[in-house]
């Protein structure tokens, strides 16, 4: 800024006396200092522009010089792997409680056809269809004469890749890959899941999870970080195989369509084993999404589990202090409500104290119980058990099923509701209950991971003593009633039947298709585990008649698999204490 | 006084119009666009190929919409080389105006085309991205703002325009777009320091950063880390970018031979952001030089013009347009030869697409009309600083 006039008075006044126009002289000056001030501007834009045209030599001399540094380094193959290239592990294994490997990574390669580096196409497509018998030579010829670059295969054996060697063409290369391997196959199918190639590069390409614990963790198993530290789950595998041959043979043995097993731990909820059948082999996973072996029934099919909501019932009705074990409930039936007969399957006394609604199984007993309970506070207890909501379980499939509860909850539904119809859940919720029930009173939540985080009188739901006397029930119910065939000498069982006739799809329920569920705690004394076993549609011949009920079907299952699952587990069988013989099945009831 | 009588065609002032274009037009710059866009539709040739056989359409498909929108981004570049600094003046003002509206709307009206960022308006035929419009009549109104700041008593328009700058790299980074922001901020910089910062500022500036900078490398290994994993000499093959860098290994100094070459197969952006490594494999270092040198002749020519220029605006306004247009070659081929972080950014004139290539020539289209010569009032000056002296 140029210095304004010292004086423009003194100025004007000259200028007047002069004769001439002040005004005049103001604007010529003003024009002449603006004139100068952008002439210094452009001074210094002049050098400032001639420093800026030097800094974009400078940059494009850079450029130029760099990319002259890397066209003249030595070339890199950008097709040619050696073994030198370290294969990275960028997947986490996936291990079981005691760490052994559920999931792995295995080094494999990849096929594919780089054209301009092919000498004969015929010779290639020929000697490919040799190897891979599914490969049709003309087609492949006319593939790799298209000139562009494809993957022929996306993970072949040593010797396959040998034998692709052999061919001799330089336009067949290969590029590492990480296969994923479970080596425990079909015994942890639904948990594991599955995990497939995310983005396809030649050098590598990522492994995404897509199903199971493997989506689930997806993050976990491919952060960087933590790719050598493997994720521990709660399965047990010897126990996972141990359920998973116990329910494969029953379900020969009973010809059912399905089974589902599940051993969790009662204060944790660690599930230590789950196990849901028809399966399939997760190294070969079926690829069409539909396909009935994919659905995992223990996690995520709800449905009807029948008589085992008495022992919900019945911590009920102790909870609301309606009865004792041996108060004497109302049993005489049928018990008519509107239209509709609730009744027994066969006769029972006109009253049975509580223990014995449980182990005789009696219908009307436990609607009459419920009534008395009310509605509201069998919502509320049902709720804190957690069957309003899907499970917590980490897998992704099992956030989708949801409970299906009654739409208007009417009294009737209280009443069916006490006997485990009218209210559709998957096994895991029960399961859940069940240990929530025995384990004193604390409510747990279902999980996959190893890190067992005991619940606190926070999350008690009923109290102990109520839990207690649920176990002396649960035990008198293997001891003497339904759940006779579920006893193993020496493991202190107890459980529950529980046999729901199936809905049809046409409406109503089917009189011959049922779904038998046992579930069990052991040992009734100090409990550790609940074991869930449920078999769909199965049946059995005994005394020239065909038997459906849990009694028939779901104990025995049950027994064998404590039997096989106890041991592995570490328990020893309480010494014999007298003359304790296995019962010989009798008639049993559901 | 003979001339005025009654019926003679009146003389019209001055030469016509095409004539004292082609006199007063920067012919350089004129010739190194022009040789820019020849050796975009070769590499589109060769580059484009590759998707228009993944999109199942006729080979050339993308080479013919380049030569279509080549065209029609000429013409345009032409008319507006004709016109005087103040046309343009007023239609790079009211093009911000619209396109500055429009980027505003994008979350509501654009599409992403799956690509996870909002950058498109979808018009059926052809997808335009606002942001590669704004860039050219942002520098305009900066320029005004700026140079209406120089008149005595003026507006504070270095202030206005940086207010400007930060918004629209705000609304750009939102997108998010942080390639053009950054490019928006460098580019008001630029002009900024043309238009005078004060160097004790600038000086300061430099030396606060590069101390940061030293003590940050000396004290934190994180900071250490990062610079010298950009700096090693070894890249990750699996990226992008190790594409990249193998194919310029692969052509070497003369490329391994037209259409030879492979990473326009396996590179998803090779006729866009990667244009370049194309350019390098099939025809080596030679056309890469070629390619720099032209971008060079365009910013150096014009910053040589623009020496002369007496209107402030029209000097910051060219500034702002040549160094846009070098900063953005620049990054292009420094993300490929890994001197810049990567960041999604076309090459100017050469790279594939409607939006960039239109883009390009309006960019041009001002640089050629505000370059052009003009009467500067040199006499009046000399006399001024004769009379200083």
């Amino acid at each position: 800024m140029t210095r304004r006039p010292l004086r423009p008075l003194a100025g004007i006044i000259g200028a007047r006396s002069r004769g001439e126009d002040p005004a005049r002289i103001e604007a010529h000056r003003k024009a002449e200092r603006l004139h100068a001030e952008r002439a210094q501007e452009r001074r210094r834009a002049q050098w400032r522009l001639t420093l800026m045209g030097a800094f974009f030599i400078c940059a494009f001399g850079t450029a130029t010089a760099r990319m002259a540094v890397v066209a003249n380094s030595d070339p890199e193959e950008p097709s040619a792997i050696s073994s030198s290239v370290p294969v990275s592990a960028d997947r986490a294994d996936i291990v079981d409680r005691r760490g052994r490997v559920l999931a792995t990574n295995l080094p494999t390669w990849a096929l594919y056809v780089q054209p301009n580096l092919m000498v004969d196409p015929r010779a290639a497509a020929r000697g490919l269809s040799k190897v891979f018998p599914d490969i049709d030579a003309a087609a492949m010829e006319e593939r790799i004469r298209r000139g562009r670059f494809f993957w022929v295969k996306q993970s072949i054996s040593p010797e396959e890749r040998q034998r692709v060697h052999d061919i001799g063409e330089p336009g067949l290369q290969f590029a590492p890959r990480e296969t994923r391997l479970y080596p425990a196959g079909r015994s942890v199918a639904h948990i594991i899941g599955a995990a497939g190639f995310g983005q396809l590069e030649v050098y590598a390409a990522e492994l995404v999870g897509t199903a199971g614990v493997e989506r689930w963790f997806d993050t976990r198993l491919r952060d960087p970080a933590k790719t050598g530290v493997p994720l521990e789950l709660s399965i047990d595998l010897a126990a996972q195989v141990a359920m998973h041959d116990v329910l494969e043979d029953a379900m020969e043995r009973y010809t059912a369509k399905g089974a589902a097993g599940i051993v969790m731990d009662v204060h944790t909820g660690e599930i230590i084993s789950m196990v849901s059948l028809p399966d399939f082999d997760p190294n070969h996973r079926p690829q069409d999404p539909s396909d009935p072996r994919l659905f995992n029934r223990a996690a995520q099919g709800v449905y009807e589990l029948g008589s085992t909501f008495k022992v919900i019932n019945n911590a009920l009705a102790m909870e609301r202090g309606i009865a004792r074990p041996d108060t004497l409930v109302n049993t005489s039936g049928p018990l008519l409500w509107g239209r509709f007969k609730i009744s027994d399957m066969h006769n029972m006394p006109k009253q049975l104290s509580l223990t014995d609604v449980l182990v005789h199984s009696s219908n009307t007993g436990s609607a009459r119980l419920a009534v008395m309970a009310g509605t509201k506070a069998q919502q509320d207890l049902l709720k804190r058990l957690g069957f309003f909501e899907p499970t917590s379980i980490q897998l992704g499939e099992a956030a989708q099923a949801k409970p299906l509860l009654p739409g208007r909850w009417s009294e009737l539904s209280t009443m069916t509701i006490s006997y485990g119809h009218g209210l559709a859940a998957t096994p895991l919720h029960l399961a859940a209950a069940y240990a929530t029930l025995t384990n004193g009173g604390l409510k747990v939540n279902p999980t996959l991971l190893h890190d067992p985080q005991a619940p606190t009188e926070a999350d008690r739901v009923v109290s102990e003593e109520t839990s207690l006397h649920l176990r002396e029930m649960m035990r008198a119910v293997v001891e003497r009633g339904t759940g006779k065939n579920a006893a193993v000498p020496g493991y202190m069982i107890g459980g529950k039947t529980g046999t729901a006739d199936k809905p049809q799809p046409t409406g109503g329920y089917s009189h011959n298709k049922v779904m038998a569920t046992f579930a069990a705690v052991f040992p009734t004394s100090a409990p550790k585990y609940v074991v869930i076993v449920t078999l769909d549609e199965a049946s059995t011949q005994a005394y020239g008649r065909t038997w459906r009920t849990a009694g028939w079907t779901a104990a025995p299952t049950m027994a064998n698999a404590i039997r096989r699952i106890a041991p592995v587990l570490g328990m020893r069988p309480l010494p014999k204490t007298g003359p304790q013989e296995a019962p010989p099945p009798l008639l049993v009831r559901n | 006084m003979t001339d005025m009588v009654f019926g003679t065609v009146a003389a019209r002032p001055g030469e016509p119009v095409l004539s004292r274009w082609w006199r007063t037009l920067d012919r350089w710059t004129l010739a190194a666009t022009v040789g820019l866009f020849l050796i975009g539709l070769l590499l589109a040739l060769a580059a484009s190929v590759p998707l228009a056989e993944k999109n199942n359409l006729p080979q050339f498909h993308y080479v013919i919409r380049q030569v279509v929108f080549g065209i029609v981004s000429l013409a345009g570049m032409l008319w507006l080389s004709m016109q005087n600094p103040v046309t343009i003046r007023r239609l790079g003002v009211l093009g911000f105006v619209a396109v500055f509206l429009s980027i505003c709307a994008l979350p509501v009206l654009g599409t992403d085309f799956g690509k996870g960022a909002v950058r498109w308006y979808s018009l059926g035929f052809i997808s335009l991205q606002p942001s590669e419009f704004v860039k050219p009549v942002f520098v305009i109104l900066v320029a005004w703002l700026m140079a209406a700041s120089f008149d005595i008593a003026g507006p504070p328009g270095k202030l206005l325009s940086f207010v400007m700058a930060a918004v629209l790299a705000a609304l750009l980074a939102l997108q998010p777009d942080f390639g053009q922001a950054a490019l928006v901020l460098a580019t008001w910089g630029m002009m900024y320091f043309v238009a005078g910062a004060s160097m004790p500022l600038l000086v300061s500036l430099a030396g606060v950063v590069s101390a940061v900078g030293f003590v940050a490398y000396n004290n934190s290994e994180h900071f250490a880390r990062r610079i010298d994993g950009f700096l090693a000499s070894d890249v990750d093959p699996t990226t992008q970018l190790g594409f990249a860098t193998n194919a310029i290994r692969e052509g070497g100094l003369f490329g391994v031979g037209v259409g030879e070459g492979t990473v326009k197969w396996r590179l998803p952006d090779a006729h866009t952001d990667f244009i370049i490594a194309v350019a390098v494999e099939e025809y080596g270092l030679v056309l890469c030089a070629l390619i720099i040198a032209l971008f060079l002749v365009v910013v150096l020519r014009s910053f040589a013009r623009l020496q002369r220029e007496r209107d402030p605006f029209a000097r910051l306004a060219g500034t702002g347009l040549a160094a846009l247009f070098g900063m953005q070659a620049f990054i292009n081929i420094g993300v490929a030869i890994r001197l810049l972080p990567a960041k999604g950014m076309t090459l100017p004139l050469v790279s594939y697409g409607g939006s960039s290539l239109m883009a390009a020539g309006i960019t041009l289209g001002f640089l050629l009309a505000l370059t052009r010569r003009r009467p500067q009032d040199e006499l009046t000056e000399a006399l001024v600083e004769g009379r200083r002296r």
